[in-house]
């Protein structure tokens, strides 16, 4: 059970392979002629103030609920590991698999009739939503680390902290890292659900496109977003490979 | 240096209690390898890890350096000592020098003296440090792995080292470069080793004592020679093999056996002092050398009676000499190859210094059972009972 998860929040392409930039470029390319012919060129441009401070807004969303779901999930995520709470850990993992089954949409409900309308309602319910991934890999990831590996190390003398910090951290930071890219990238996705909220970002022109059915309207804020959430992967991508250590990198760098 | 004194480990498991060390008694002396040989499951490694206390025993004492390790603190105790795990485990987050490196940062070193030291101990484990500094662990074969285990467990250079089957990975050939490179280290370095092995062969070779176990008892400690010669019991006798007669041949060099006694003749000498000097020394053949006293033939005396001339004009190829000191296993194989009941023996010059035969070999392997079966037959001879009943006893 513990690797099908793991598996599952393991994107296969961090060490960035060549082939994923061209093929993004040439998505993008056909995307533009495909823009281009039906007029959405002209579309995007007439509303690029907006796009530009809406974008900012998302992205704010996004860095502000990341940001925080990081701080906490992987701190709790290495608690669970720790000997001492060990035996709860399965539980509270249950309690968040079971969490991470309520709808995103539901979520912003509820903490919109807990919080009121407006950022903080959205950003709790995004960093909930982005919550989930980053503690379950923190916690397999050091969970996976070899118990032989801990063994030697206890075996050397290092103290239990040693270890945590030079041992089982480094050597599940590729796994950490690719909950974080999972989570990023819902949170990325699921900011225009805020719009609903009064939480702001790029969701405004999607909505509104689609109440008024203005298909440009709409795209020109889901165009935007698309383009936030792979970028918003490749930059964590890109971090990851300075952060992880080549040793641990799977691949044959 | 090491000494065990009724260790004990009960595992207390669903299935009720294992006893996987049962009031073991041992003493390592400093500088010496001690083998801990036995079947898997026979409580090696839980022995191992009760010195470096990640088991904590059940009962009780070890003593290491004379101080009881209960007293001193875990982590204080396993930087004194290097230890090789069975699974190897190198950090794969880091490189060969980070690994290395593992035990000096905690012990404060400056990374140029980390540096240095990794270098020193790669080329001792003949690992280019140039090749080797920067790889990660993945990037090994699995005995480059393991010689970069070893150089990870000496680099603080601890007075003592456990290592649970070090050279398990690899493969026959290379295990033996291995164990080679690391005997001729050991010879300079005189650490105190505990060593777990399930490799008969690889204690015969490594160890100055080999303790045996069975089912978390230790059947026999002894020497090598010893327990190969007088195996306790018939447990321990099928374990060491059939063929331990054959396998106490590694432990003897040819210099054991050697008789430095033997004649010799220089080429340009007359085949008369050859004939005499056969004749003094009752046997049937003499080696020929040269001016430096390198054996180049020899003459057999029945080709040399009634005629005449210079030793060399009758000389015949030679059996292939061998080295004073190589060991006893290599010469007789080479005896058994050419058909020869006597090989001549040179030193590292290529002098000759004498010569090994059939007769002096099994009369030197059979010293220790006549001197056996001497004792039995005298029990109070030195007041100590003989080996081989003593361990019975003690097994029991
Ligand atoms: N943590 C444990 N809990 C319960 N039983 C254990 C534990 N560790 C070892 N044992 C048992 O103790 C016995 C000795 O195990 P140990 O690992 O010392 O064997 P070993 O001689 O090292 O074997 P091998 O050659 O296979 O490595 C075995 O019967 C094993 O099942
Ligand atoms: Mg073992």
């Amino acid at each position: 059970m513990k690797t099908a998860l793991a598996a599952r929040y393991v994107p296969r392409f961090i060490p960035l392979p060549p082939l994923l930039p061209a093929l993004a470029a040439a998505a993008l390319f056909g995307l533009g002629v495909l823009v281009h012919a039906t007029g959405l060129v002209d579309e995007l441009a007439s509303r690029w103030e907006d796009i530009t401070f809406l974008s900012q807004q998302h992205m704010e969303l996004v860095a502000i609920s990341g940001g925080l779901a990081i701080l906490c999930g992987v701190p709790f995520g290495i608690l669970l590991t720790r000997p001492a709470v060990r035996r709860m850990a399965e539980n509270a993992m249950q309690v968040l698999n079971i969490g991470s089954t309520i709808p995103t949409l539901a979520i912003l409900a509820l903490s919109m009739s807990v919080l009121g309308i407006g950022e903080r309602p959205a950003i709790f319910a995004l960093w909930a939503a982005t919550l989930l991934p980053i503690v379950r890999n923190t916690y397999t990831g050091i969970l996976e680390v070899p118990r032989h590996l801990i063994e030697a190390a206890t075996g050397m003398g290092m103290t239990p902290l040693q270890i945590l910090l030079r041992v089982e951290i480094p050597n599940a930071l590729y796994v950490m890292f690719a909950g974080i890219r999972t989570a990023l990238a819902v949170n990325v996705g699921t900011v225009p659900l805020a719009f609903l909220i009064g939480g702001g970002g790029l969701g405004e022109l999607i909505f509104t496109g689609i109440d008024l059915n203005e298909p440009g309207m709409m795209l020109s804020g889901a165009i935007p977003t698309a383009t936030l959430a792979v970028l918003t992967d490749l930059v964590v991508a890109l971090v990851a490979r300075f952060v992880v250590s080549r040793g641990v990198m799977p691949g044959d760098r | 240096m090491i000494t065990l004194d009724n260790l004990t480990k009960i595992f207390n498991t669903s299935m009720g209690p294992v006893t996987a060390a049962d009031r073991v008694c041992m003493e390592v002396a400093e500088g010496e390898v001690c083998v801990l040989l036995g079947p898997s499951g026979c409580g090696k490694t839980t022995t191992l890890k009760m010195v470096n206390r990640l088991i904590e025993k059940t009962s009780g004492k070890i003593l290491v350096g004379g101080r009881d390790t209960d007293t001193i603190d875990a982590v204080e105790l396993r930087r004194t000592m290097g230890y090789v795990i069975q699974q190897i485990g190198l950090f794969p987050n880091m490189t060969v020098e980070e690994n290395i490196g593992v035990v000096p940062r905690m012990l404060g070193w400056d990374s140029q003296r980390i540096r240095k030291r990794a270098v020193e101990l790669l080329e001792m484990m003949a690992l280019s440090p140039a090749v080797f500094l920067r790889r990660y662990p993945r990037e090994l074969s699995g005995g480059q792995q393991q010689r970069v285990g070893v150089a990870r467990a000496l680099a603080a250079d601890p007075p003592v080292l456990i290592m649970d089957e070090p050279f398990g990975a690899i493969d026959p050939i290379n295990r033996e470069v291995i164990q080679d490179e690391f005997l001729k280290m050991q010879q300079t370095l005189r650490k105190t080793i505990l060593f777990v092995s399930h490799d008969i062969d690889e204690a015969v070779k490594m160890a100055d004592k080999i303790a045996i176990f069975r089912g978390g008892k230790l059947e026999q400690f002894d020497s090598p020679d010893n327990v190969l010669a007088h195996p306790a019991n018939s447990f321990i006798a099928d374990f060491v093999g059939g063929d331990r007669t054959l396998k106490r041949l590694r432990l003897l060099k040819v210099r054991d056996v050697l008789n430095a006694d033997s004649p010799s003749v220089r080429a340009d000498e007359s085949l008369d002092i050859a004939v005499r000097r056969m004749h003094e020394h009752d046997q049937g053949h003499i080696v020929v050398t040269d001016q430096d006293g390198r054996p180049t033939g020899c003459v057999l005396l029945a080709d040399a009676v009634g005629r005449h001339g210079a030793a060399g004009d009758h000389a015949r190829a030679l059996p292939s000499p061998v080295r004073l000191d190589a060991d006893l296993r290599g010469a007789v194989s080479s005896m058994f190859t050419h058909d020869a009941e006597w090989l001549p023996c040179v030193d590292e010059a290529g002098i000759f210094r004498g010569q090994i035969t059939q007769r002096g070999i099994t009369h030197r392997l059979g010293d220790t059972y006549r001197a056996a079966a001497h004792a039995a037959a005298v029990p109070a001879d030195d007041g100590r009972p003989v080996a081989p009943q003593h361990f019975r006893g003690a097994a029991e």
